[in-house]
């Protein structure tokens, strides 16, 4: 009973933690932390495909291009507000990953990561090729009339932080439950050996493209709340450094851990943001920082004290 | 082989525990990061503070090397004048990277963690939009050296505006005339397809057919191309002038191209300095450019008829007679854009004097009094020329050149009037309340 207790102690520790944030940090880390529970969602969705179903996925970013793009586009030209543009959101990440997924996962290994690297790169192409509705390489803005809800203005620093909170508590808590169900300890099976799963009788296709929409679906979400808190839609946010960006951080935080996402991400954020104080070749900072700690800590942060002996860490 | 024994995990655990809580507690008081730290008030002798907004890094960080430079020169004169209002100006530089997630944060972190009066810099289109809606959020004046039609299109806000560059649509509307009189009337468009290739095609097919002209073929390159010769034969054979607006490394692949598919009976040329900015025009590869046609803000090799004020403003940024760095002749400038570094740091400085400017509780009294500029002479201050600053589009007009490559310089032929560029108000910022 212990066991099981402590983590649903910790991951409600965090929340909680995540909430006095609000009131003790300054200004600027309080607008950090707003950003960084919007990329944590982002993290925690390539997690569930990453760390624990084992498919290594380079095109991520389409998905969270997808909920953006959902979002601004329906926002803008079709006049939705927030609920409605965020659902659309959902169902276009959501959609996207289905499609793609039951293409991509004819493959394996090394060709999944070209496959879903190449879809990424299409959808990149797609959104300059509109660039009549998407504005391209430049985007667009959502702007702040746009960013209502039940009279709410979510641009306000307060708004946006405890929008961001409740969107990442839901995702993260969501998260936690979803890879202790069966379907979880399925993917699980699957990543450690695919074939035994196979043999036991689970339908491993099917596991894999569920798998995949939720991954789509949590990215969607992420990308959704980026345009809704931060007003901005672009194609940056489709190229390949957004889809390094979530392998990273679950690398770091530790995979197949539902607290590592979120680790990776404050990480990696203010590993760039104190570098960059310092030099121009921050990018080469968190190069270094990231080989010592693919050699001396290859399971991530959570991984690493996990197996040091907090081996109940979720 | 060694296992932790449990005792010790403990330890650690409880070592973590607190470690986590001395964290928070360094957090709470502020001090867990560098440059956390708040000033209690701006004291009268204490310095303005501009958050720069450079591209240090990514694609735009040849621009953002010269922007750098040319802001450290005029922030160097306005010292030497006595500074803003009495006080010294203290230039804060984040790198955006050339990205707009990124350039979101380095906004906040001017307005939240060095706590800046103004932002200013940034010249990459996505950058200003990605980082826009937070200035208008966090009430932080930006000052954007950008040349994109965002800010006169009304997709931003009040705090954004660009007072010092004219935008891509002011100039290419200007020189469809001389086009037209000059180069030919069959037009041949060739530009990356993307926002910047898309507002040239756009902006300038309206133009030239309003000079009589017509565009007989508009060629978009994509953006991961890298060889063009493929494209050419879908040159018309009635153009007469091809214009082009290639960016990016492959541009001189392009040139290169493009020489060998005509030789030497080629159709007029005419482009953008923007594909060349920080590359030598006589580097090799580059010979089929003389005799063609560029648009430049500001021309990059000394001129004839240059005032006192150009020629101050080309030594105090450090370059030579063809636009390069005097101490190193190969660091080639991007001449046609960075004077709006130069002129916008001045036009903040008459901005704040003329709204007595104290602290960050004055800054919408400073935008009032940007927005209240109209006429903006040239002189020392604006080396480029004279300008018409419009308050209620948060856009200047200005002056452009269209220079000739001749004897591989950039002479030039002809300059516009600041009313060949004027547009339609598109917006009114003014109505937008603080």
């Amino acid at each position: 009973m212990m066991a099981s207790r402590k983590p649903l102690a910790l991951h409600l520790g965090i929340l909680a933690l995540l909430l006095v944030l609000f009131f003790v940090l300054p200004a600027y880390h309080v607008g950090a932390f707003s950003r960084i529970m919007v990329l944590a969602i982002y993290a925690m969705g390539y997690n569930l495909l990453f760390g624990y179903t084992g498919l290594l996925s380079l095109g991520h970013a389409m998905f969270f291009a997808a909920g953006m793009y959902g979002f601004g586009l329906t926002t803008n030209l079709t006049g939705f507000s927030v609920i409605p543009a965020f659902a659309s959101a959902m169902l276009a990440a959501g959609l996207l990953a289905l499609g793609v997924g039951y293409l991509a996962l004819r493959t394996a290994g090394v060709a999944f990561m070209i496959v879903t690297l190449m879809f990424a790169q299409t959808v990149y192409l797609i959104i300059l090729y509109f660039g009549t509705y998407t504005r391209g390489d430049e985007g667009f803005v959502v702007q702040q009339a746009q960013r209502q809800l039940a009279g709410i203005d979510l641009t306000t620093e307060t708004a946006r932080y405890f929008t961001a909170f409740i969107l990442f508590s839901v995702c993260f808590l969501a998260m936690a439950k979803l890879v202790q169900m069966p379907f979880g300890k399925r993917l699980i099976a699957i990543r450690e050996n695919e074939e035994r799963a196979r043999m036991l009788g689970y339908d491993v296709a099917n596991l894999k493209l569920r798998a995949m929409v939720i991954s789509g679906v949590f990215s969607g979400v992420a990308g959704a709340s980026y345009a809704l808190l931060f007003g901005y839609v672009g194609a940056s946010f489709a190229g390949v450094q957004y889809s390094i960006f979530p392998l990273l951080w679950v690398l770091l935080g530790g995979a197949g851990t539902t607290i590592g996402p979120l680790i990776g991400v404050i990480f990696m954020f203010y590993l760039i943001d104190i570098s960059s104080g310092w030099t121009n070749a921050y990018m080469l900072v968190a190069g270094i920082v990231l080989v010592l700690l693919t050699l001396f800590a290859p399971q991530g942060i959570v991984g690493t004290l996990r197996k040091r002996g907090v081996a109940w860490l979720p | 082989m060694t296992q932790p024994t449990k005792k010790p995990t403990k330890m650690n655990r409880r070592k973590a525990l607190i470690g986590l809580g001395a964290s928070t507690g360094a957090l709470a008081a502020g001090g867990a990061f560098p440059g956390a730290e708040r000033f209690a008030h701006a004291q009268s002798a204490a310095p303005i503070k501009i958050g720069f907004q450079k591209h240090a890094t990514g694609i735009g960080a040849a621009y953002g090397r010269w922007y750098g430079a040319t802001t450290d020169a005029a922030v160097k004169r306005i010292n030497e004048n006595g500074g803003i209002n009495g006080r010294p100006v203290e230039i804060v530089v984040e790198d955006d990277a050339t990205d707009p997630g990124r350039g979101a944060e380095v906004l906040e972190k001017f307005a939240t963690q060095h706590e800046v009066d103004v932002a200013f810099g940034t010249l990459f289109s996505h950058v200003v939009i990605g980082s826009a809606p937070r200035a208008g959020e966090l009430k932080l004046p930006y000052f954007v050296v950008s040349e994109g039609h965002h800010v006169a299109s009304g997709m931003l806000n009040r705090y954004t505006l660009q007072p010092c560059i004219t935008d891509v649509k002011s100039q290419v509307i200007s020189m469809a005339p001389f086009v037209a009189e000059n180069l030919g009337k069959k037009v041949t468009m060739i530009y990356p397809d993307f926002a910047f290739g898309h507002d040239h095609r756009d902006f300038f097919s309206e133009a030239i057919e309003a000079q009589g002209g017509e565009v007989v073929a508009k060629i978009a390159i994509p953006p991961t191309e890298t060889t063009f010769t493929r494209y050419f034969p879908n040159i018309p054979r009635e153009t007469e002038v091809i214009y082009h607006v290639m960016v990016g490394p492959a541009v001189l692949t392009f040139v290169k191209e493009l020489g060998e598919f005509f030789g030497p009976n080629r159709p007029e040329l005419f482009g953008f300095i923007d594909s060349l900015e920080a590359v030598d025009i006589q580097s090799p590869g580059l010979e089929f450019l003389e005799g063609s046609y560029f648009w430049e803000g500001m021309p990059r090799h000394a001129q004839a008829g240059d005032t006192e004020a150009q020629k101050a403003y080309r030594a105090a940024v450090g370059c030579n007679e063809r636009g390069a760095s005097v101490e190193d002749p190969a660091n080639v400038s991007t001449y046609a854009h960075m004077f709006g570094c130069w002129e916008t740091l001045n036009v903040i400085k008459a901005g704040m004097e003329a709204a007595d400017y104290q602290g960050p509780a004055d800054r919408p009294k400073l935008i009032e009094a940007v927005e209240a500029m109209s006429a903006i002479p040239a002189s020392e201050d604006h080396p480029q020329g004279d300008k018409l600053f419009n308050g209620k589009t948060h856009q200047v007009f200005a002056q452009q050149h269209i220079s000739k490559v001749t004897d591989g310089t950039l002479v030039v032929e002809h300059s516009t009037s600041i009313e060949d560029g004027m547009y339609e108000d598109e917006v009114d910022y003014t109505t937008q309340t603080f």
